[in-house]
């Protein structure tokens, strides 16, 4: 069965959790920005948390399905409908065949994340389903979704089927996970980071400058990395560095001195001295920024983002547990 | 031999401290590396990335705790465990071994010819290169095709090839203003190395041919004509035969 994209939007492609372990061939990791958005709300639409769903970025869609879904979105502070019915984040709701669901541009915050029960059903390509922009493989013929484009939903899970019958009367679960895990948009963004090991190769005051002063989210931003504008942050020395690898995440410097904040679809391997790198559970929340936003920088250290990391994913996993009488 | 943090889910591991000098020495060094640490199967570990003098160990923190690393020192276990699974590399002679593990699905580096038509209508900068070298275009070809080549690294984009073993005289800087777009294929010098560009896509690198070969299938395993370690020879063909191995 399939979906139609009546209105594509700004900005949509399909992601899941991205292809790790094809790094050594310059492949991205790609996926959903905020991977743990998609995890929460796939586990709320009854599918496997790596499920492939849609990343909206800015709204402006409209989709249509050909047979009953259950669908749940996460991300930004944005208006979404089904038919006329407001849904908010994070509540798992039926949309009926040939029902239209709609997501308008954002209050605050900048994408999306939606899940359809049976999951986007596109081809596998080196280990995930995501789009790769960049490369044009993976995703939709590797590229963005388009107006009108039909695109195919895998079979609704038998506890997907559970949840459509009990939602048949009420059609929106009153039930939803905690706020926070649905909705990362912040008025103050401050990342948190990890001081990176090329931070001895700016002067003093470019590492003051960066955990001390606001930066500004550029409009050449995209899914490769944030640029940044701010005070220049200034090198010690002048030398060229060996490319090595960058991640999600990194904080590099080219010598223009604004910095760049790399994100899923970023290269493998970079050759910019890295003076941090903000923190896995932070990501989210750099998904959220728009051109303009202020954003902050605070360090952190390696045992306070090992421990963030390891009560979120402990969090999951009893909240997947809280799920369960729902689906029987 | 340098361990340092590349964020909270990576480590980067220094197994050279100098390329220029010794670039095959160090080549050899990060790849016996990367063996090593895949066969170790240190709980945790995603998966190594490896360029140039470094080999990079992508890992999910909470798999390793849950393998018996402490929460307040995640990095200190794993970083235990590498320098365990290197030291048999350290002590080896095996470091100039040109082969690839027993049993792997890629059993031994290869050794690839790679055609390449360096008629001008794809030579973007083989004037430029010329010039900079001091020498006839014919002269360039004819350098390009002589040498030996090693992979030292796949990345900027999927599958495409950073090549050390370029004649020094071809050294060309990068382009001071990046092309916005350079056709798939083409073949190029960026300062002392050679590359070729597997997909369209921008790049400030010295364009000097292009070859009809597909460097990057992701429907393929691997997916990628060249990795590192590999052998590379180019091959100067004509306009003729470029076309029909392009047909």
């Amino acid at each position: 069965m399939n979906a139609t994209a009546v209105r594509a939007g700004f900005l949509t492609s399909v992601q899941d959790l991205g292809r790790a372990g094809f790094r050594e061939f310059g492949v991205s990791l790609g996926g959903a920005l905020d991977p743990h958005a998609l995890r929460v709300a796939n586990l709320l639409a009854g599918n496997d948390e790596s499920a492939a769903g849609l990343e909206i970025t800015f709204g402006g869609m409209r989709l249509r399905f050909a047979d009953d879904r259950i669908v749940v979105w996460s991300g930004g502070y944005f208006d979404v409908r089904i038919g006329s019915t407001s849904l908010l984040a994070g509540h798992p709701a039926l949309v009926r065949a040939g029902e239209e669901f709609s997501i308008d541009s954002p209050a605050g915050g900048g994408r999306a994340w939606l899940a359809i029960s049976g999951g986007i059903d596109v081809p596998v390509v080196l280990g995930s389903r995501s789009g790769d922009l960049r490369a044009g493989f993976g995703g939709i013929k590797g590229r963005l979704v388009r107006d009108g484009e039909e695109f195919p939903l895998g079979e609704n899970m038998p506890r997907a089927k559970v949840l459509i019958e009990k939602l048949r009367t009420e059609k929106i679960a009153r039930w939803k996970p905690p706020h926070d895990w649905s909705s990362p948009a912040r008025r103050s963004p401050v990342l948190r980071y990890l001081r990176g090991a090329d931070s001895v190769r700016f002067v003093e005051s470019a590492l003051q400058h960066f955990s001390s002063e606001g930066f500004f989210v550029s409009p050449d931003s995209d899914r490769m990395g944030i640029r940044l504008d701010g005070p220049r942050l200034e090198r010690s020395e002048d030398v060229d560095l060996l490319s090595e690898a960058v991640a999600p995440g990194t904080v590099q410097v080219p010598p223009s001195g604004k910095p760049i904040l790399l994100l899923n679809d970023c290269q493998t391997i970079g050759g910019y001295p890295k003076i941090a790198h903000v923190i896995t559970v932070d990501l989210p929340i750099a998904a959220q920024l728009s051109p303009g936003d202020r954003i902050r920088f605070s360090e952190v250290s390696i045992r306070d983002a090992h421990a963030l990391l390891l009560e979120r994913e402990r969090n999951l996993e009893q909240f997947r547990r809280g799920l369960e009488p729902h689906f029987k | 031999m340098e361990i340092t943090p590349l964020g909270d889910s990576a480590l980067l591991i220094r197994v050279a401290e100098n390329f220029d000098d010794t670039p095959t020495g160090a080549l050899n060094r990060v790849l016996a590396a990367k063996r090593a640490l895949e066969a170790a199967q240190i709980p945790g570990v995603i998966e190594l990335a490896p360029a140039y003098t470094t080999v990079a160990l992508f890992c999910d923190p909470v798999r390793a705790i849950d393998a018996g690393a402490p929460i307040e020192d995640v990095f200190g276990w794993l970083e235990q465990r590498i320098q365990q699974a290197l030291k048999s590399v350290a002590a080896s002679k095996a470091f100039g071994a040109d082969r690839g593990r027993a049993g792997d699905n890629f059993p031994a580096y290869n050794s690839i010819e790679v055609p390449v038509c360096y008629d001008q209508e794809f030579a973007f900068d083989l004037d430029e290169v010329a010039r900079n070298a001091g020498v006839h275009l014919k002269e360039v070809v004819d350098l390009h095709c002589g040498a030996d080549y090693r992979v030292h690294c796949v990345g900027f984009t999927p599958g495409f090839p950073f090549l050390g073993g370029l004649p020094r005289q071809l050294a060309t800087p990068r382009r001071d203003v990046p092309r916005k777009e350079i056709p798939a294929g083409s073949v190029a010098i960026g300062g002392r190395q050679t590359g070729i560009y597997p997909i369209k896509s921008p790049g400030g690198w010295n364009v000097i041919g292009r070859t009809p070969l597909q460097l990057f299938d992701p429907q393929k395993d691997p997916p990628v004509l060249l990795r590192a370690g590999d052998r590379v020879r180019f091959r100067s063909i004509t306009r003729e035969e470029f076309e029909r191995a392009t047909k």
